[in-house]
């Protein structure tokens, strides 16, 4: 499979392939072998409080991990299973409810074993992000696919 | 709506009804996390749904929302143990993951290693069957209302 049809697939089966984002309501906004976005909508139930009107930071989180995944499997070329060994917030602002979240992710560096991803996460605009974060992945499949002489 | 947060406090305190806490963050209770009283401190536990698989080829748990369990954990430890009145803000937070998530539920709790007059430093522990096989630990600083 050459990369373009490789990217389409993977844009078409990812979200639909983890229960968990499609309960969700992610949407793939871009894909490309240098970069994913994901954005996540807009509900009342990623409220952290009633009150504040503040999105709770777990849903950042959760957002970021699946963008990061994404990001490292479209830079791979090909499907295959990746485990997340790290995850680093920083909140840079607060994000409210009303307002789609989006996350941009970039695979930075890649080897055999291991990915490492960098992520910015904003609500209206992407030069005053809400959130930065870093990722590292292993490739599980990568000792596999060595074996297997790939 | 101060006085809920200490309503549900009083609730936590005096009657062990942790899950009042629960039911003020709408994430939270989306989640399904529960909140119980263990040896005298804040346990909570995250039961088993499809929905929150992320790859349902090995129905291995989504990294995101074990992340997503635990920052709200600690959460919900600064809530009980502090007499804020308003959500802690999360600065930051990082995760190590240990081991694979099996089908099963999730369990956690926090230790708050520092607490200063505006910020807070939390410790998270989350296993499935064996406290002392921990399947992720993360960290988080909190600011804390009073610094506002």
């Amino acid at each position: 499979m050459d990369t373009s049809s490789f990217i389409a697939s993977l844009r078409e089966r990812y979200l639909e392939l983890s229960p968990h984002m499609s309960e969700c309501g992610l949407e793939i906004a871009h894909l490309s072998t240098d970069s994913a976005t994901l954005v996540l909508p807009s509900r009342e139930d990623w409220l952290g409080d009633a009150e504040s009107g503040r999105f709770n930071p777990g849903v950042i989180t959760m957002l970021v991990d699946n963008t990061a995944g994404l990001a490292v499997i479209a830079r791979a070329g090909r499907r295959e299973p990746i485990a997340t060994l790290d995850l680093r917030m920083d909140y840079l602002r607060p994000a409210f409810i009303g307002t789609p979240v989006s996350c941009r992710a970039q695979c930075i560096r890649m080897t055999r074993s291991i990915a490492f991803a960098h992520a910015v996460i904003w609500q209206d605009d992407e030069h005053t992000p809400i959130a930065t974060a870093q990722g590292v992945f292993m490739r599980s499949g990568a000792r596999q696919q060595q074996a297997a002489g790939a | 709506m101060n006085g809920s947060w200490n309503e549900a406090r009083r609730a936590a305190r005096a009657d062990g009804d942790y899950q009042a806490l629960v039911e003020r963050i709408p994430y939270a209770r989306f989640l399904g996390i529960r909140a119980t009283r263990h040896d005298g401190g804040l346990r909570t536990c995250l039961p088993f749904r499809e929905s929150l698989v992320g790859n349902p080829r090995r129905r291995a748990w989504h990294g995101g929302v074990t992340a997503a369990f635990m920052e709200n954990t600690a959460l919900l430890q600064l809530l009980l143990q502090l007499d804020e009145d308003r959500m802690p803000k999360s600065i930051d937070f990082a995760i190590d993951y240990l081991l694979p998530g099996r089908p099963d539920d999730l369990h956690a709790d926090c230790t708050v290693s520092r607490l200063g007059s505006r910020v807070a430093q939390a410790m998270i522990r989350c296993w499935q069957s064996d406290p002392g096989r921990p399947i992720a630990i993360a960290r988080g600083h909190f600011l804390l209302s009073s610094s506002a």
